[in-house]
């Protein structure tokens, strides 16, 4: 039954979603088994030649110190994608369930939750991810808790601004005046009602993850040698940008693919799903 | 012979896509034909398709759905006209004037130039000429000051006052045709009222040709000339007005012409006096509540209920009526808890209730359950009718599911619903089915009193009728008492054996049903039972202007009667200087007024 239904939701999703949704597939199943199909090791020195072209040997051809450039994508990504999905997860869970409380719970509650929310917002994400990485070294542990921290504050925004809604409903109301308690309130009648837009703000908070990630790897302040994700990749490679080497292409083009099926599903989904 | 029609459709049919792809007609195949300056009315139920055929005339589908057939207004024809042969028809030939004028007017530009602008933007007068004539039309509709209301912003004005002035935004290019699409159902019966003879005086003084689309017989035997009686896209009956009215060919158009006087059949015997000593099962003494903070008196920054008082006895169903923002819903809300008062008690069986929701017992919350008046937002769309009526059982009674299972069959078969429908979502269902869920929910508690907060102001007649005699059926075989807000007073008296008015949160007369057949009444609910429309074309026509009321200028106190701004019969030297009286009248109703028995019987 339920299987049909999804069968039938996949149908309806217009083309650009279909394409999405493939794209996104392709990603989960790379970061599943990638390490595994990948044809060497990701830290072996397979080629004599660096930059090399593409070739029946290396499809991707090798990077700055002739690694091949496949493997380490193939290993790269479950990085990317793994680490950004840990850390949207715990910014959605976190920022929801403040959401909830502030929108079922005393008056009080809610300012206190805003305020320190606002308070956090007010950070900017790279600077504070720079402070802390600086501060105690670069670990992915570390590295999930700052991303997780910086996405709270906007996924409270929206997940509260909907709670607050969806809390003033004649639902909610009969409820309250069966004498639930505050946590059925939020759990049972407000957050099956959110969990649509949420999942379009959840997926397009991990798109900016994985930016931020690459972003602050290119820095050289995400992940440390020699794991790499995919924008450490690019970073390895940039002295291979003059010659336009497939180095730098294959783990750019991985990124802008990775995000842009994200975004093209939620776009699709959403739009569906809004009468 | 007669002339050419000036508005004639042949063979209209609109065509949408349903769900599961198939095309699905919900307009079919409908013809007429409308003489100049005669009134066309659509009626029928929520989905007939009336407002559909209301917009095509405009060329207006909504995205998806495809218009066939051919419609001529005037001099002009569409069919497959182009998008500018449209715009240059819309708003200058063929104007529309919709259900919600305050959500029609732009809050941030004076009304003026709202009203005047279809006429500039297709260049039919100048702005000096276009504001002349408005002035006319505001006149004819009978605005206040109509040199000057102009300049004010929407939120300056009532609703009544806005849908009068949209409508003279409509007649403002003198145009061929102008649509009505429901505009009084969103008003007050005291407002409909005035605005109705406004529309009636203006059109029969432009000689406008108009469709008028509406649900409520009453109101259209006001206005039109000619009815149209729709079901599911389908014309049922097209005749006169008075031939529809007094004979009616149609078992539908019957069906309807009885929904619009409802009377219930389920007799219920009019619940004894409890017998004296005994305390009522429910009674409210003395309630002040509002909203905002509480200052250091005790009172609330937005006061909204003073010094209200009702009884309600074992099995018995007490209305409450009013107009909005009389403070009815208010009540409900305090009685279930979900607003502290500020000062007085509730009390059920003559145990006083606590002010707030978590003070109270679980078995005081279930022995009180509230029905919301929007079925579409009262239930969780996320959830089955299943788990929502499961929910309050096993909150409740403790059932185990496959007790749960039991009992939610037997509600569903108590009103009247089938088995199977447990699984289904709300939002599969029909306005009707979910205000019977609506209603089950708080079935399933088990309760001696619902309070049912305006549950059949937002369904069609047919649907009420059967709604109201379900009520009926449940009190005579449950016993449960009802709180029944609402403000129609036909549907009030249908049910209830005892009536409280509420005006700007005091209660201004209380009394039996029987009381409020004829006088003496307050004056409010004089002009309340006045208000309301009758089936016949005279109607609008005998109640005559409102007498103008004498203290008009005053601004409405607290201290004394709240209803002297607008009362008819105020006195001065009374009325304006002290808080009125509760008078006993011999039929047994009390009324809160400095006018003697006598008095209020003669006026």
């Amino acid at each position: 039954m339920s299987s049909t239904r999804l069968f039938r939701a996949v149908a309806r999703l217009p083309l650009s979603g279909k394409i999405g949704l493939v794209l996104v597939i392709f990603w989960i199943v790379i970061a599943a088994i990638g390490p595994f199909i990948a044809p060497y090791p990701p830290g072996s020195f397979s080629n004599q030649e660096v930059f090399s072209e593409s070739s029946s040997e290396f499809w991707l051809g090798s990077d700055y110190l002739g690694r091949d450039v496949l493997s380490r994508l193939l290993s790269g990504a479950r990085f990317t994608v793994g680490l950004s999905a840990v850390a949207v997860a715990i910014a959605a869970s976190i920022g929801t369930g403040f959401a909830l409380m502030a929108a079922v719970g005393p008056h009080w509650v809610d300012e206190l939750l805003s305020r320190a929310m606002d308070t956090l917002i007010s950070i900017p994400s790279k600077i504070f991810a720079l402070v802390l990485v600086a501060a105690f070294g670069s670990s992915l542990i570390l590295l999930t808790v700052i991303i997780a921290i910086t996405y709270v504050p906007g996924n409270f925004r929206i997940a509260r601004s909907l709670a607050v809604g969806l809390a003033r409903l004649d639902y909610v109301e009969v409820a309250r005046a069966r004498g639930e308690g505050r946590l059925h309130l939020a759990l049972v009648e407000v957050l099956p009602n959110m969990i649509r837009p949420l999942c379009a703000d959840i997926g397009l908070r991990f798109v900016f993850i994985v930016l931020l990630l690459s972003g602050l790897s290119f820095l050289g302040l995400g992940l440390q040698p020699p794991d790499a994700d995919l924008g450490s990749l690019v970073r390895e490679n940039t002295s291979g940008l003059a010659e336009g080497a497939l180095a730098i292409i294959a783990p750019a083009v991985a990124i802008a693919s990775l995000t842009v099926g994200v975004n093209l599903l939620i776009d699709a989904a959403t739009q569906g799903k809004a009468r | 012979m007669n002339p050419a029609p000036h508005v004639a459709v042949r063979n209209l049919s609109v065509t949408v896509r349903a769900p599961d792809g198939s095309p699905l007609r919900i307009v079919d195949d409908v013809s007429f034909t409308i003489q100049r300056g005669e009134v066309m009315a659509l009626i029928g139920e929520s989905g007939s398709g009336k407002t559909t055929i209301a917009l095509s005339l405009l060329g207006y589908a909504r995205s998806g759905a495809k218009i066939s057939g051919a419609i001529t207004v005037g001099k002009a024809s569409f069919g497959g006209a182009g998008q500018a042969t449209l715009a240059a028809q819309r708003g200058n030939r063929i104007t529309y004037v919709a259900q919600s004028a305050a959500a029609a007017f732009n809050p941030s530009r004076r009304v003026i130039e709202q009203v005047i602008e279809p006429a500039l933007i297709h260049g039919t007068a100048s702005a000096a000429e276009a504001r002349k004539h408005s002035m006319a039309l505001f006149e004819a509709l009978a605005l206040p000051n109509p040199e000057t209301i102009g300049s004010r912003y929407p939120h300056e004005l009532s609703g009544g006052q806005l849908q009068r002035l949209m409508a003279a935004m409509a007649l403002i290019t003198r145009p061929d045709l102008v649509i009505f699409d429901e505009p009084t159902t969103a008003l007050d019966v005291t407002t409909q009222v005035e605005v109705l003879q406004a529309f009636r005086k203006v059109v029969r003084e432009q000689g406008a040709t108009g469709v008028y689309v509406s649900h409520d017989l009453a109101v259209v035997a006001q206005m039109a000339d000619q009815i149209l009686v729709l079901n599911r896209g389908k014309v049922r009956e097209q005749n006169s007005v008075k031939a529809v009215l007094e004979t009616p060919s149609d078992d539908y158009t019957q069906t309807l012409l009885a929904a619009a006087q409802p009377v219930i059949k389920a007799a219920v015997p009019t619940v004894a006096p409890t017998a004296v000593g005994a305390a009522p099962l429910l009674s409210i003494e003395g309630i002040h509540a509002g909203y905002g903070a509480i200052d250091r008196n005790g009172c609330a920054a937005h006061p909204v209920l003073t010094d209200v008082s009702l009884h309600i006895g074992r099995g018995a169903a007490v209305g409450v009526i009013g107009e909005s923002g009389s403070g009815k819903s208010t009540v409900a809300r305090v009685v279930a808890g979900l607003l502290a008062p500020t000062a007085g008690t509730v009390s059920l069986d003559g145990e006083p209730l606590a002010a707030s929701l978590n003070r109270r017992t679980r078995e005081q919350l279930r022995r009180i359950q509230i029905v919301f008046q929007n079925a579409d937002i009262a239930l969780n769309p996320a959830h089955s009718v299943g788990e929502i009526l499961g929910r309050v059982l096993r909150f409740y009674h403790g059932s185990s599911s496959h007790q749960a299972r039991q009992r939610i069959a037997e509600l569903l078969d108590l009103i009247r619903l089938p088995a199977g429908i447990a699984d289904r979502r709300c939002d599969e269902l029909s306005g009707g089915q979910k205000q019977r869920v609506n209603l089950a929910r708080a079935l399933a508690a088990n309760p001696d009193v619902i309070l049912c907060d305006e549950v059949t102001s937002a369904l069609d007649t047919v649907v009420r009728e059967a709604i109201l005699e379900l009520l009926a059926e449940l009190r005579r075989d449950l016993g449960v008492a009802y709180l029944f807000i609402s403000h129609d007073i036909a549907t009030v008296k249908a049910l209830c054996d005892e009536i409280v008015v509420l005006y700007k949160g005091t209660r201004v007369e209380s009394g039996l049903r029987d009381s409020y057949a004829a006088p003496p009444f307050h004056p409010y609910t004089d002009l309340l039972i006045s208000s309301v429309p009758e089936l016949r074309t005279d109607w609008l026509s005998s109640v005559g202007p409102q007498a103008s009321a004498r203290f008009a200028h005053m601004h409405e106190s607290a201290a004394l009667c709240r209803f002297v701004p607008r009362c008819p019969v105020a006195v001065a030297g009374r009325c304006d200087v002290t808080p009125p009286p509760h008078r006993a009248m011999t039929a047994g109703n009390t009324v809160l007024c400095h006018r003697t028995e006598s008095e209020l019987t003669g006026s």
